[in-house]
């Protein structure tokens, strides 16, 4: 039985279709990348996935509980089994770095002040931020506050890992050295890993499968080498990186005709 | 667009974020357990102490400062007048009741609001725009148990204080103007404002600022939590939470001033 189940998910903003009935299954302990472009509603798809939005239709299985419809009581249930580590980090500014992994230690948790001391240490030591524990996020380069914001989400040793845009805006060295720890957690800890990117080498790397997506519609999803081999072009568009029509001069002429034919004449 | 369906948009509008206050006010009451000492979360009273210093220690210098001069204005302004009846010493009235009733609680909510109620907002505002408040969510960490409910409580406790703190330091510019107009002996001045004012005032000065902290509160941080895109929002959403806090207050003060002047007979 797969882990996260999605069935003919609709999500609207304001009548606008951003996901269009879309159905994914992934697997326990397996590393599924969503990969697309910008605007292809993947990071849409993924706040459906951790419960922050409620579709239009559709649903969402974590763990065989549908998440758009279950109580409050429940939801906070599956929260504690999916830890999420934001594209802007997201950790709490006023906290040092060891408060804000300790905070969900503290709020779910009975362990004595001591033991989450020593959980927080192993937690930041694991992404390589063990010396790092009493600065605040604000003192982190980039890369540090990713990783920080990835020990943070291990903090309750999740069954599902999301990370969204791990490697957005982070120098290539930086980037592959996180996408080298998203490995090594997925092995030591066999967690199920969903990461949004749209990084292509990031994607590759890291990924058991990947699910493409297009306009809020899956144009593939299967193996990494599945996909490099996939012959649909949508698919073949982004791995070849060719440009959209809105590059061409006669689009970028048509547009600014219509443009100037839609507007008032002067007199 | 018509004139009234103008007026209809501005008034489903007005309904709608009243509404969201009252909500928003029901689901904090309901999450402040978490907030209260030895029965509460013990971090969540850790943050409601440290709210309560930011919101009323460290405004007390301003609202003592804000208390004498007022009680100063208003024993010169009730004095020019009075004199011209020989009635003098009903300055005294006039500034302790004055300020007990009405200028004490008032003055520190339109100091809170500007200091505290545009703070709130600010931060919810940036926790919004930086993803805080949704990484609180994925923690199974409710916002509103999380960051309001301390401060509402902090709210509660620490703004009657700073009234209090008020009404003293505007009693004590009236006695200084006494004792510099009249040479009145500040111990006698102190006498006479004991026997001019009741219990019944401080209480209701002190209903009163309880009820302008619940504004000041809620109004702050439900426009922090209404911020939409980027940090322009948080802008806009610390002004309109000083105006509508300062309005809300205000009018908030009209009403229960009549429903006081009615019923407890004052």
């Amino acid at each position: 039985m797969p882990i996260i189940s999605v069935r003919d998910l609709v999500v609207e903003y304001d009548g606008r279709r951003v996901l269009n009935g879309l159905n994914l299954d992934i697997e326990h302990g397996e590393t599924m990348v969503l990969l697309g472009g910008s605007g292809s509603g993947k990071s849409t798809l993924l706040r459906q996935i951790i419960g922050l939005e409620r579709p239009k239709s559709g649903s969402v299985h974590v763990k065989g509980l549908d998440i758009t419809s279950c109580s409050e009581f429940e939801m906070k249930k599956v929260r504690r089994s999916i830890g999420v580590a934001f594209q802007s980090a997201a950790l709490f500014n006023s906290l040092t770095v060891q408060d804000n992994v300790a905070l969900p230690l503290r709020e779910h948790t009975r362990l004595a002040p001591s033991i989450i001391d020593l959980v927080v240490w192993m937690k930041l030591a694991v992404v390589g931020l063990g010396n790092f524990g009493k600065l605040h996020p604000q003192e982190l380069s980039g890369g540090m506050k990713k990783r920080a914001a990835v020990a943070r989400a291990l903090a309750l040793s999740p069954e599902i890992l999301v990370l969204d845009e791990p490697s957005a805006g982070l120098d290539p060295i930086v980037a592959a050295e996180l996408d080298e720890l998203i490995v090594l957690l997925k092995e030591a800890f066999q967690m199920t890993v969903i990461v949004v990117t749209h990084e292509l080498p990031s994607a590759f790397r890291i990924a058991d499968r990947i699910a493409m997506l297009y306009q809020g519609s899956f144009s593939s999803v299967g193996t990494k080498d599945e996909i490099r081999a996939s012959q649909n072009p949508r698919v073949r568009q982004f791995l070849d990186r060719i440009p959209g029509d809105m590059s061409k001069l006669d689009a970028v002429a048509a547009y600014f005709k219509n443009y100037v034919s839609s507007q008032e004449v002067y007199p | 667009m018509t004139v009234l369906e103008n007026v209809g948009k501005g008034t489903i509008e007005h309904l709608d974020y009243v509404g969201s206050l009252n909500i928003q006010w029901w689901a904090t009451l309901r999450a402040m357990k978490q907030a209260l000492p030895f029965v509460g979360n013990r971090y969540r009273w850790q943050a409601t102490v440290k709210q309560m210093f930011e919101i009323g220690v460290d405004a007390m210098p301003m609202v003592s400062l804000m208390a004498i001069c007022t009680g100063f204005i208003l024993a010169l302004q009730g004095a020019s007048e009075l004199r011209r009846f020989g009635a003098l010493h009903y300055v005294i009235d006039l500034v302790a009741v004055g300020f007990t009733r009405e200028l004490g609680p008032l003055l520190t909510a339109i100091a809170v609001s500007g200091r505290s109620g545009s703070a709130f907002a600010a931060e919810i505002g940036t926790m919004k725009v930086t993803e805080e408040l949704d990484s609180l969510r994925v923690m199974a960490l409710e916002p509103l148990e999380f960051v309001l409910a301390p401060k509402y409580l902090a709210a509660l406790i620490a703004v009657p204080c700073l009234s209090i703190v008020s009404n003293v330091f505007g009693i004590v510019a009236g006695g200084l103007f006494m004792f510099f107009s009249t040479r009145l002996a500040p111990l006698l001045y102190f006498h006479y404002v004991f026997t001019s004012i009741d219990l019944r005032d401080v209480i209701t000065g002190l209903i009163k600022s309880v009820i302008f902290a619940t504004i000041i509160a809620h109004v702050g941080c439900l426009e922090g939590f209404r911020v939409r895109g980027g940090p322009d929002s948080v802008g806009r959403s610390t002004t309109s939470a000083v105006v509508k806090s300062t309005f809300l207050v205000i009018v908030a003060d009209a009403i229960f001033t009549a429903i006081f002047y009615f019923t407890v007979k004052l």
